[in-house]
C-alpha cells in the first residue's frame, strides 16, 4: 500500500543523456552524484535514528540497571514480564484515551477553523498567523501553566465550575477528567498548526469545482462534504499520521500537568499516565531499569506503526466512497 | 569539472559531520589552561552555599564555582544526576546525594572517587558516626560522599491561625498541646472545629514520612528493608503504626490535601491554607522560600509530637568523571567542614552533621528570625547526637514511592483505608522487584 502525501515524488532529470565529456568520470557523476545528495540526511538519520534504535533494542534484551557493571543477557523477558504488567497496559489505555479525545476534536476543529479562513476575511494573513501562536509558545510553559488553570482548590477551572455552581472536579485524580485536561492542551497547541495545513491544501482546490457544484444546486455544507473534504483526503492523512505520532508519543503535557512528588506517575492511581512516561520512569527514576524501559520503547514502536496503519485504512475507506479522483485533485 | 563539485561536497559533509562530532564530544567539558578552573556543584532544595562560594572563591582565585539546582524537586534531581553517571558525562564536580538514593548509588561505587583516597579518613570526627559510615560502601573499603546535614524534626506551625482558632501561640505551650501523635490529632480536630478556613496539615504524606521515619529509629532501626536487605513492608510493625496513625489523621480530616512538593502546595504556603507542618531541618529553608515574606514572623517551630526522629540529609560526592578531581575534592571538603556546615545552616537551616559544629555557639544560640526567633539552634540541634538512623535498602526511594502514594489515594478518597494498605504492600513489593 501506498500513503500518498503531499510530495509527489520529483521527476527523475532524463538520465543517461549522453554528454560531449563522455568520460567515465562524468558517467559516475550523473549516476552517483544523486545518492552523495542525499547522503547527509541518511548519515544523520543512521547516527541519530537507525543506531538509537538498534541500541534500544540491544539493551532490551538484557538485566540493564542504569548504574550497574554488568549487564547479563536475557533474551526476551523484558518483554514477557511487559505483556504481564497490568501498568503498562494502564498506561497503554490512557495514551489510546488521551489520543481519541485529543486528536479528533483537534482535526474536525483544524477542519472548520481552515474552512472560515479560506473565506474572504477582512486581514486574513494576520488570522492565519494567528492561530499558529500557541504553537510557537513553549510545550512546557503551557503544561505549568494548564497545570495550575486545572488545579484542584486553587485553579482557574475550578473556579468557573463554581460560579456556574457546579462542583470542582479533581482535574489530576480523576482519570477521565485529567485525560480531558491534557487533550485540551494539546488541542490548543496543534489545532491551528493542522489548520494551516488544510488551509494550504484547501487553497490549491481547483474554484471550478465549487462553481460547478453551485450551478449543480449544492449548498455551501454540501460542497463542503462533497468537494472539499474528499480533496483534503491526502492532507487529513498526512495531518491524522502526524497527530498519531505526536499523541501516542505525549510525554511533556501529562508530565508537567501533574507537580510534586513523582510527578512520572501521572497521578496517584497513575490517572493519566503516558507510555513514554510509564517508559520514563522504567528506564531513569525510580527504577533505573534501562532493559525494561528500552521494551516499553519498542512496544511504542509497534503500537504507534499498528495505529497508523490502521488510520491510513479508514481514511481510505472515508474517502473512497466519495469521488473517484479525490486522491489526484490534492496532491500538488 | 564535474568531479570536483562532488569532492567539495564530500568534503563539506565530512567538515559538517566532524564539526557536529566534536561539537558534541566537548560539550559540558571545560577548557584546560592556565586560567582559572569552574567547578560545577549539584544540588536540589535549598542547601544553602551561596556565602561558602563567595568566601572560597576569594581565597581560591583560581576556582571559580557554578551551582546548579537550587529550589529543584529531589523528583526532579535524581534522575538526572543517575542519567549523568551512566552517561559518563554531564555530572557536576560535587554533587549532592540524598540518604535515600545513596544505598542506590552505593551499591555502584564506581562512578564516585574514593575520598580514603584522598585524605578523607582524617576527618572521620568531624562527623556524626552514623553520618560518617553512611557515606561508606558496605565492605568499607570506599568513601563515596562526606556528610552535609542530618533531617533532625521539628513541627512547623502558624501562630496567627493558631490564634483564630483559640489555641495557645506560644512555642513551649504549643509543644506541650502534642506530646504524642494521638494528642497531635486531638489538637487538630480542635483546630478544625474552630472554622478558621485553613486545614490543620500539609498533606499526610508528608506526616507519615516523619511518623515512620521517627518510629523506625525508636524501634525497628529500619524501614521498609531490614539490614539484611530483605523488603519487609508488610511485617515491619513500625510501617504499619505510622501507617494506621496516619489514617487517623486523615479519618479526622485534618489534611489539606495539598500534594508535597506540588504547585498547589506552594500555592497553600503562599495562602496560608495550613497551620502545621512536619519540619525536618532543612524544612524551614523550603518554607521560607514558598510562604515568602509576606509570613515572615506568622510562623514558630515546635517540638514533634512522639520522640524525636530523622528525615533526610544528604552527602557530598566527586563523580569520577569530573576533570578537576582533586580541586572539587577540597571544595567538598571545605562545604561539608563544620564551618561550611555552619554557614548552610545559617542561609538555609541544614543542621549539620557535625558535631564540632553542633557545639558551637554559632549554632545553639542560633534563632530564626523568619520562625519568630525561634532557637532552631537548640531545637534541632539538642537532639541531633542521639539521633538513631534509619537504615535504607537498595530500592528505597521507589518502595517509599508506592508507599505514600497509597497513603495519597486514601487521603483523596480514591482508596478505602484498608485497599490502600494492600496497594501499598502489593505495589511495593512489585517496585522492589523491578
Amino acid at each position: 500500500m501506498t500513503v500518498q502525501l503531499d510530495a509527489r515524488p520529483p521527476v527523475a532529470p532524463a538520465a543517461g543523456t549522453p554528454r560531449r565529456s563522455s568520460g567515465r568520470l562524468s558517467r559516475l557523476d550523473t549516476r552517483f552524484s544523486p545518492y552523495l545528495y542525499i547522503a547527509p540526511f541518511f548519515l544523520i538519520f543512521a547516527i541519530f535514528g537507525a543506531y538509537p534504535l538498534a541500541y534500544t533494542f540491544w539493551v532490551s534484551l538484557h538485566d540493564w540497571d542504569l548504574l550497574g557493571a554488568d549487564h547479563p543477557f536475557i533474551g526476551a523477558e523484558n518483554y514477557t514480564r511487559l505483556l504481564a504488567d497490568p501498568d503498562f497496559w494502564h498506561a497503554l489505555v490512557n495514551t489510546l484515551g488521551i489520543f481519541v479525545i485529543s486528536t479528533v476534536p483537534q482535526l474536525l476543529a483544524a477542519l472548520w477553523l481552515a474552512n472560515l479562513l479560506n473565506r474572504g476575511l477582512r486581514a486574513r494573513t494576520g488570522w492565519r498567523m494567528a492561530v499558529l501562536v500557541p504553537n510557537v509558545t513553549s510545550t512546557a510553559a503551557v503544561a505549568i501553566v494548564f497545570g495550575v488553570l486545572f488545579g484542584r482548590e486553587f485553579g482557574m477551572v475550578n473556579w468557573l465550575l463554581d460560579l456556574v455552581g457546579l462542583d470542582a472536579i479533581e482535574w489530576k485524580s480523576n482519570r477521565f477528567a485529567s485525560w480531558v485536561a491534557i487533550s485540551a492542551m494539546v488541542d490548543w497547541r496543534w489545532t491551528g498548526y493542522n489548520a494551516l495545513i488544510l488551509l494550504a491544501a484547501m487553497q490549491a482546490i481547483p474554484r471550478d469545482l465549487y462553481e460547478a457544484a453551485a450551478i449543480d444546486g449544492a449548498s455551501r455544507v454540501r460542497q463542503f462534504w462533497s468537494v472539499t473534504v474528499p480533496l483534503l483526503k491526502p492532507t487529513i492523512i498526512f495531518c491524522t499520521i502526524i497527530a498519531t505520532i505526536g499523541g501516542l508519543q505525549l510525554f511533556t503535557e501529562p508530565r508537567m500537568f501533574h507537580s510534586g512528588t513523582n510527578p512520572i506517575r501521572g497521578g496517584p492511581l497513575r490517572e493519566s499516565q503516558t507510555l513514554t512516561m510509564y517508559m520514563f520512569e522504567n528506564a531513569f527514576a525510580p527504577h533505573y531499569n534501562f532493559g525494561y524501559g528500552s521494551a516499553v520503547a519498542w512496544l511504542l514502536f509497534a503500537l504507534i506503526a499498528i495505529v497508523a496503519l490502521v488510520n491510513v485504512l479508514i481514511l481510505r475507506r472515508i474517502g473512497g466512497r466519495s469521488g473517484p479522483d479525490g486522491r489526484k485533485g490534492a496532491a500538488r | 569539472m564535474a568531479v570536483f563539485p562532488r569532492r567539495r561536497l564530500a568534503a563539506v559533509a565530512l567538515a559538517a559531520t566532524t564539526a557536529l562530532l566534536v561539537t558534541a564530544g566537548c560539550g559540558g567539558g571545560d577548557e584546560q589552561g592556565d586560567g582559572p578552573i569552574t567547578l560545577t556543584v549539584d544540588v536540589f532544595g535549598q542547601f544553602g552555599y551561596e556565602q561558602l562560594y563567595q568566601e572560597y572563591m576569594a581565597a581560591n582565585p583560581n576556582v571559580k564555582i557554578v551551582e546548579r539546582g537550587t529550589g529543584t524537586n529531589l523528583d526532579e534531581y535524581s534522575p538526572k544526576l543517575t542519567q549523568w553517571l551512566a552517561a559518563g558525562r554531564g555530572a557536576g564536580d560535587v554533587v549532592a546525594i540524598e540518604e535515600g538514593l545513596l544505598v542506590e548509588y552505593k551499591a555502584n561505587p564506581g562512578n564516585f572517587v574514593n575520598l580514603l583516597d584522598h585524605g578523607a579518613a582524617d576527618l572521620k570526627g568531624n562527623f556524626l558516626e552514623w553520618k560518617w559510615n553512611a557515606g561508606l560502601t558496605a565492605d568499607g573499603k570506599q568513601l563515596i560522599g562526606l556528610g552535609t546535614d542530618v533531617g533532625g524534626i521539628a513541627m512547623c506551625y502558624r501562630k496567627d491561625l493558631f490564634e483564630k482558632a483559640g489555641l495557645p501561640t506560644e512555642r513551649d505551650a504549643v509543644s506541650k498541646l502534642w506530646p504524642t501523635w494521638p494528642d497531635y490529632i486531638a489538637t487538630g480536630e480542635k483546630f478544625v472545629a474552630a472554622k478558621t478556613g485553613a486545614s490543620f496539615l500539609d498533606a499526610a504524606t508528608n506526616t507519615f514520612n516523619t511518623i515512620l521515619l521517627q518510629t523506625a529509629g525508636n524501634t525497628t532501626g529500619y524501614s521498609y528493608y531490614d539490614t539484611s536487605d530483605k523488603l519487609v513492608v508488610d511485617s515491619n510493625p513500625s510501617v504499619r503504626q505510622a501507617w494506621d496513625t496516619t489514617m487517623d489523621i486523615i479519618d479526622s480530616g485534618l489534611s489539606g490535601k495539598y500534594g508535597s512538593w506540588s504547585e498547589e502546595w506552594v500555592s497553600a504556603f503562599k495562602q496560608s491554607k495550613f497551620a502545621t507542618i512536619a519540619c525536618p531541618a532543612w524544612m524551614t529553608g523550603v518554607i521560607e522560600a514558598n510562604a515568602g515574606t509576606g509570613a515572615q514572623g506568622k510562623w514558630d517551630i515546635a517540638q514533634v509530637p512522639g520522640n524525636g526522629g530523622n528525615w533526610g540529609g544528604s552527602h557530598l560526592a566527586v563523580p569520577k568523571q569530573s576533570k578537576h578531581q582533586a580541586e572539587a575534592i577540597e571544595l567538598a571538603k571545605f562545604l561539608t567542614s563544620a564551618k561550611g556546615q555552619i554557614g548552610a545552616f545559617k542561609a538555609k537551616g541544614p543542621l549539620p552533621s557535625s558535631p564540632q559544629a553542633l557545639d558551637d555557639p554559632a549554632i545553639t544560640g542560633a534563632k530564626n528570625a523568619y520562625f519568630s526567633d525561634a532557637p532552631v539552634g537548640t531545637i534541632f540541634g539538642s537532639g541531633a547526637k542521639s539521633l538513631k538512623p534509619v537504615y535504607m535498602g537498595p530500592k528505597n526511594q521507589a518502595v517509599r514511592t508506592e508507599v505514600e502514594n497509597a497513603v495519597r489515594t486514601v487521603e483523596l478518597g480514591q482508596r478505602s483505608p484498608a485497599q490502600g494498605w494492600t496497594d501499598a504492600v502489593t505495589n511495593a513489593k512489585k517496585a522492589a522487584a523491578k
